[in-house]
């Protein structure tokens, strides 16, 4: 008998890509904001980052292995994103047991019962987030002053800029902070959003090694900067400046690693533009009008709920067709 | 100037250096030849010999089985000695085949030789259907048929594919580097079977040698121009040259002959020009033996019905332990279960991949991170159509447009979840054909 070789389909080379890698270049991407809260907040910072890695890691792999009894799975570091994007979003004075909960949350609620990896609809961490919230708002609400923790043991809160600004209006929240402490980190908020500058870095990293593209981020920080700017326009004391709304607040994070997330974006190039000029139109609403300071983490949800509409809207013309309906 | 290319593609490691520089060589003559009798696309041929005969190389065996068929000539001199069935790699079932068992002494049953320059069109255009000939390249389909409607209403160009853009094959390469003369006569006969006043020949920029020795050699025609083109895996696809060189889009749906263009390989072209000037039909074809799994890669042409694994013999055997024997290019060749498949009119090479240096990673679910769509020269959302296609909603994938994929693997190249696009895209067109044809 003659020998038999393996006959599986072509192509039978491919990439070295793989969604770990994927994870692993995005874990890379947001380490400059872990080190930048670690240096503004403290060792906590540190310590809720890799228990959100952890904790998320260990219940993504009981819920594969246990629950749903998938024996050969291997951890591809997707729900280690999931866990540090959430602990990137709350405040590092929130209780560790909290954000546990928040993983739990996470994992379970936003990610697995729709199906797993690539099957959620919205994006895991921020269902996450909007269930502490929620459930806990002061907790949620308690900002460490950037820095204080090198000065005295003793918690030192103070307002985020956009609270400020939604509160007392722009001259009290120009004096807060400075356009550069926003840019750099020097504020309160959220571990993860307060530096532009560590989170631009790591969205370059991420555009360098081709995994995401550009068009969202760029027509919802786009989105922004228009808007904001005919308001500030007609009331700047009330509406504040556009460099204030496009680095204040979680639009940085929001837009650079919440919004592109694949699982739950459009797939071309004209749906991640009306995707991204969606969660700008809505993320201002909710600054200007809402009863709530920031509009980020519910504009990129609601944008979620459009994504297979979205995707329907904006179906390719393939190579050769007519410019209008000509499919064959 | 701006590198001519088409949207789309991807860059998969070419890997050509390992045969490149290997000079055709010719094979021996098989002890016996294995020659399937369907070996083109459309109606199997009709065979006209039976066990016991005796026949001369070139000697007619089966006649075409309609206007999309082909005859079939013997490859070698000798006497059938079996018609049975043998696994058919790309067909994935048994078919027909004949064998033939050669005899020391070789006797030629060739067709009358032809001067082009002289000949009809109808008569150039009969030759090519008499000789046999389907594409070369792999797709195997009859290329008479490509020029049928060019004799009532001429095409304006005709294009020769030396793009060979599938990783590891160099036999287009060498064939233009040696045999650059038939080459440009084989498109000549082309360009006036088809009435085309205009010529052209597109070879990736990674082989400028030959780019270099087909512009010297078609410097005295005024009528063929050679075009280098960006190396980019599917250039060498039918609608994506065309739209390289020319700038004009085949319609969906639509072939070439629309837009008036005709194509064909580089292979095709000699064997149309060895056909008419020889009178020789389709019993021989060049291909490449390569891959990190055979120890020394060459160039050979090799009789129709040779068992690849006397060409892996001829290669000095195998270099450690092999893995995949793909017949074609890696891209979209099939993968062979036994070297005793012989070689076919569309068999472009033999590549032996040896055992992996470590498990491939597992399929994983799709991430929607959209490198397919990215990379997908027809401009489709491969990431939905497989969906569709998984939960059979092959309606809906058709709306999708699933039948304008062309199957070229770029997607499933690419994917980070190493998700089988292509398979799964062959079985839902299939599917779906079969649900169609029965309503």
């Amino acid at each position: 008998m003659a020998q038999v070789f393996s006959s599986t389909a072509a192509p039978h080379i491919r990439t070295n890509d793989s969604v770990r890698k994927i994870m692993i270049d995005v874990l890379i991407a947001l380490a400059p904001a872990v080190i930048v809260s670690i240096y503004v907040f403290g060792w906590k910072a540190l310590f809720m980052s890799l228990l959100g890695v952890v904790s998320a890691g260990a219940l993504e792999l009981f819920i594969m292995k246990v629950l749903r009894k998938k024996k050969d799975f291997v951890p591809d570091g997707s729900a280690a994103v999931t866990g540090l994007l959430l602990a990137l979003n709350v405040s590092v004075g929130l209780p560790w047991y909290l954000l546990l909960i928040g993983v739990l949350v996470a994992i379970g609620l936003g990610k697995h019962v729709y199906g797993g990896l690539g099957a959620n609809p919205f994006n895991p961490a921020l269902v996450g987030r909007v269930f502490l919230v929620m459930s806990f708002p002061t907790a949620m609400t308690v900002w460490p002053k950037a820095g204080a923790w090198r000065v005295s043991d003793t918690l030192v809160t103070a307002a985020t800029p956009m609270n400020i600004l939604k509160a007392d209006g722009l001259e009290a929240a120009t004096s807060s902070f400075s356009l550069a402490d926003m840019f750099l980190g020097n504020t309160s908020g959220c571990m993860g959003e307060v530096s532009a500058l560590a989170l631009l870095i790591g969205f370059a990293y991420l555009l360098f090694r081709k995994h995401v593209s550009w068009h969202i981020p760029a027509s919802y920080f786009g989105t922004v900067l228009v808007i904001s700017s005919i308001f500030f326009l007609i009331n700047p004391e009330q509406y504040g400046t556009p460099m204030m709304h496009l680095f204040g607040g979680g639009l940085m994070i929001g837009a650079l690693f919440m919004a592109t997330d694949m699982v739950t974006s459009p797939s071309t190039v004209k749906g991640s533009l009306i995707f991204g000029t969606g969660c700008g139109l809505i993320t201002m609403l909710i600054r200007y009008a809402g009863a709530l300071p920031e509009g980020v983490q519910y504009s990129i949800l609601i944008m979620n709920a459009f994504k297979p509409l979205i995707d329907k809207w904006t179906r390719r013309r393939p190579f050769g067709a007519e410019k209008k309906g000509a499919r064959a | 100037m701006a590198v001519l290319t088409f949207p789309g593609g991807v860059h998969p490691p070419e890997r050509k250096t390992l045969s490149e520089k290997a000079k055709l060589e010719l094979m021996p003559l098989p002890g016996k030849a294995y020659v399937f009798v369907h070996q083109n696309l459309g109606n199997p041929p009709k065979l006209t010999v039976k066990e016991g005969d005796r026949v001369k190389t070139g000697q007619k065996i089966a006649d075409p089985g309609g206007k999309v068929s082909v005859p079939l000539h013997s490859p070698v001199t000798g006497e059938v000695v079996e018609i049975t069935k043998m696994f058919h790699p790309a067909q994935n079932k048994k078919v027909e085949a004949v064998i033939i068992e050669s005899s020391d002494e070789e006797e030629r049953d060739f067709m009358s030789e032809m001067d082009f320059t002289t000949a009809s069109r109808e008569e150039l255009y009969q030759r090519i259907q008499d000789a046999g000939i389907v594409g070369m390249g792999g797709a195997s389909f009859p290329t008479h048929v490509k020029y049928t409607s060019s004799l009532v209403k001429p095409a304006d160009l005709v294009i020769l594919n030396g793009a060979e853009c599938e990783p590891y094959l160099t036999i287009d390469h060498r064939l233009m580097l040696e045999r650059g003369e038939q080459v440009l006569n084989g498109l000549r006969i082309l360009m006036k079977v088809s009435g085309a006043k205009k010529g052209i020949i597109g070879i990736e920029n990674n082989k400028p040698d030959a780019i270099k020795s087909m512009t010297e050699i078609a410097s005295h025609d005024d009528n063929v121009d050679v075009v280098s083109v960006k190396t980019k895996y599917p250039q060498g696809a039918e609608k994506q040259l065309i739209y390289t060189t020319t700038g004009r889009k085949v319609p969906v749906g639509g072939l070439p002959i629309d837009i008036g263009v005709i194509m064909n390989n580089i292979g095709t072209a000699i064997a149309v020009c060895e056909a008419v000037q020889n009178g020789e039909p389709t019993i021989k074809r060049g291909v490449t033996v390569t891959g990190e799994g055979i120890r020394t890669p060459k160039n050979v042409i090799a009789r129709i019905g040779t068992p690849i694994k006397e060409l892996v013999e001829y290669c000095g055997g195998y270099k450690g332990v092999p893995q995949k024997i793909v017949a074609g290019g890696p891209m979209t060749g099939p993968a062979l279960k036994t070297t005793e498949t012989p070689v076919m009119k569309a068999t472009s090479g033999v590549l032996v991949l040896p055992e992996p240096e470590k498990a491939p990673n597992p399929p994983k679910p799709c991430i929607n991170c959209n490198q397919c769509v990215t990379v997908c020269p027809m401009a489709l959302e491969p990431n939905f159509l497989v969906k569709l296609c998984e939960a059979k909603q092959y309606d809906e994938a058709v709306d999708l447009n699933l039948l304008s994929c062309i199957e070229c693997g770029a997607c499933a190249y690419i994917c980070p979840s190493r998700i089988e696009h292509i398979k799964t895209f062959q079985l839902a067109k299939k599917v779906y054909k079969a649900l169609k044809g029965r309503k």
